[in-house]
């Protein structure tokens, strides 16, 4: 390991928070406090590796629904994202105006991205020219699950990238399941990094349970962008440990069994396991963090509870700049 | 002053805001060294370089998600659609994107951008070379859509869609690039704002409401009339969206009858919303029903000249018209 010891835990403090909030907000929907919620969990290492990786608030970031774990890693608290479950106002990536998790903050270059799949990746192609343009030493990073990858738009995206050797990282976050739809049906690739052959430039399949593999990874991806050699593609493989969302029920389309193996891969224990073998994370420390994390996710319920809504005029506005009414 | 064609001041313009700011920058297919399918962007490879006049893949929508996040960086794309009629695979880019960014992130990001794309129909196009798209997209809050229907305009127009914070469509009318001539200011900086329609003749008998190459038609019409004595009063729109309500009303508040013209299809095409509004706010002050002249329904425009004729409105089928609608 060449991370230094405090990063590491940093990394472990920031998967652990992510999955202590998603879990809170499944519950939080069963108990109908909150309409909707789509999950991260099982992706949390994959997404912790590639924004540690990132020079945070200086790189760029297009990311997608389910990088909970990366947007906390890129600066959003716990209660921006009850807020945002809650529709509560002041939530920063839309004022209440989209559905959760469609994430955003302009203090960390991380852009707005709406539901239809895949209209990111050409946004950070564009990011990435304008990088080149302005000779800036940043790089973009965007995020996709391998269904999407089907979409022209990500093919666009790519191609735009590749042929004008754009500082721009293409994630993958494989968990074989575009809602119920395997891998097999999206795709005759056994990768989506071999999609990366026929597009010219380098592509990779790495173990996205394994934060430090993801930053590894990334970190040469970041690297070669910024030498102006142009985009990577890399394919997290990961596990989606829950159903699509809380709208879908993933009992028709799989078996507990499978769910249960992939269980027994749970990137946060396994993780956990890692840093306490190598006694970095003591007993004590583990603790601390547990209880730390629980703290703020509850504080965060019962900020986002209390929260007032935003008043119904403000839906009237801001359709155009000129009716920007703040900042 | 200068005579020149639409497209040469549309040149000048995009010609005097790349040397205004650097972060404005053209991108399309071959927008390069060839200067455009219509020439439009000729020279301004060899005057400003590759980085700032990008030729593109041939692929429409990422020249629209591109321009949208090099917007989002802080650039002023200008992105040449080269007709308009390839501009749909687009549509999600611009409707579901860059329409939608300021509302969707509360303000807090925007995509200043310009979306160029010849249309319109009259130049033996046949269906795919000549399609009216303006009312797709005038109908999604968040963009503007702006026509202009000479050179003046067109400069002044342009320049101002630039310098906008919000994603701009800008259509150009095809079948005036060369043919629409008139004088454009030199050595001053013209800037026409976005928003006001135009009263391009007075009358006080019919308001004729028109765009882009429509208009030059109807200034056509109107004179023709005008020798029987039906003074028409011609508004040129110049911005579809947002529209200006006033400037309708206070034409059809003077004359009292209204004819809209345009060569989209008539059905849910843009002249609906201008007979809306009539209806809604000027019930009281008309005295014939609003008439619509549009191209009919039928899926596009044909290639054969004698059908492409039958398809399009002209200063002929606008003359009559507008007598029909004088005499009611
Ligand atoms: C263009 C479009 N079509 C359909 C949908 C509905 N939809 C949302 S997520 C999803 C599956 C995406 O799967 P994948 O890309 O593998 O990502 P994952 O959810 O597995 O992380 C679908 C079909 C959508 N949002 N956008």
């Amino acid at each position: 390991m060449t991370l230094p010891n405090d990063v590491l835990l940093d990394m472990y403090r920031v998967m652990l928070l992510a999955r202590r909030l998603d879990e809170r907000a499944w519950v939080l929907h069963r108990q109908g406090k909150i309409a909707f919620h789509i999950s991260g969990i099982g992706q949390e290492a994959a997404q912790v590796g590639a924004a540690f990786a990132l020079r945070r608030g200086h790189d760029w970031v297009a990311p997608y629904y389910r990088d909970l774990a990366l947007m906390l890693a890129l600066g959003m608290t716990p209660r921006d994202f009850m807020l945002s479950l809650m529709g509560k106002a002041g939530e920063p990536t839309s004022g209440a105006r989209q559905m959760p998790s469609h994430w955003s903050l302009r203090s960390a270059n991380v852009v707005s991205h709406s539901s239809p799949v895949a209209t990111q990746a050409c946004h950070a192609s564009g990011i990435g020219l304008a990088i080149k343009l302005s000779g800036k030493d940043q790089v973009v990073l965007t995020t996709i699950g391998e269904g999407s990858t089907a979409q022209g738009e990500w093919y666009e995206a790519v191609n735009w990238a590749a042929v004008h050797k754009l500082p721009v990282i293409f994630l993958v976050e494989n968990n074989v399941y575009a809602i119920s739809v395997r891998q097999d049906k999206q795709m005759a690739v056994a990768s989506a990094a071999d999609k990366a052959a026929g597009l010219g430039l380098p592509g990779a399949s790495i173990d996205g349970l394994d934060p430090i593999a993801m930053h590894t990874a990334m970190d040469q991806a970041a690297d070669r962008a910024r030498r102006g050699e142009g985009p990577t593609l890399l394919e997290a493989r990961v596990h989606r440990l829950t159903p699509h969302s809380s709208d879908d029920d993933d009992r028709s389309y799989r078996t507990r069994e499978e769910v249960e193996a992939m269980k027994s891969e749970d990137p946060l224990r396994m993780f956990h396991d890692r840093l306490a073998q190598r006694k970095l994370l003591t007993v004590a420390a583990a603790e601390a963090l547990e209880a730390q994390a629980k703290e703020s996710v509850e504080n965060a319920v019962q900020f986002a509870l209390e929260a007032p809504y935003p008043p119904a005029a403000d839906a009237a506005f801001p359709v155009f700049v000129e009716d920007v009414r703040h900042g | 002053m200068a005579e020149m064609t639409l497209i040469e001041a549309l040149r000048q313009a995009m010609d005097e805001e790349l040397a205004r700011d650097e972060r404005v920058f053209i991108v399309g297919e071959d927008v390069g060294a060839r200067g455009g399918v219509f020439r439009a962007t000729l020279g301004l490879f060899d005057k400003y370089g590759p980085d700032r006049v990008i030729d593109s893949p041939l692929a429409e929508l990422s020249i629209i998600g591109v321009g949208i996040g090099a917007a989002l960086y802080g650039m002023r794309p200008i992105c040449e659609i080269q007709f308009a009629d390839f501009i749909h695979p687009a549509f999600n880019q611009i409707v579901s994107e860059a329409a939608r960014l300021c509302y969707r992130s509360n303000g807090e990001w925007t995509a200043p951008m310009v979306i160029r794309a010849p249309y319109g129909g009259g130049i033996g196009g046949g269906l795919y070379h000549s399609q009216s798209i303006e009312a797709f997209y005038a109908h999604v809050p968040g963009l503007k859509v702006v026509v202009p229907s000479n050179p003046h305009d067109a400069k002044g127009l342009l320049k101002s869609a630039v310098r906008d914070p919000n994603p701009v469509l800008f259509l150009e009318p095809k079948k005036g690039y060369r043919l629409i001539k008139g004088e454009v200011a030199e050595g001053e900086e013209i800037l026409v704002p976005i928003g006001p329609a135009r009263v391009s003749r007075p009358g006080r008998d019919v308001s004729l409401f028109a765009y882009g190459m429509m208009h030059y038609y109807a200034l056509q019409a109107a004179a023709a009339v005008a020798a029987e004595g039906i003074e028409v009063e011609v508004v040129d729109l110049r911005t579809l969206a947002p529209v200006d309500r006033p400037a309708i009303l206070a034409s059809v508040r003077k004359t009292g009858k209204a004819l809209i013209v345009h060569e989209d299809n008539l059905t849910g095409g843009y002249g609906a919303e201008i007979a809306a509004i009539l209806a809604e706010e000027a019930f009281t002050d008309l005295d014939a029903p609003v008439r619509r002249l549009a191209a009919p329904d039928v899926p596009g425009v044909p290639f054969s000249h004698p059908m492409q004729d039958w398809f399009m409105p002209d200063p002929a089928k606008i003359a009559a018209a507008l007598r029909e609608l004088a005499a009611y």
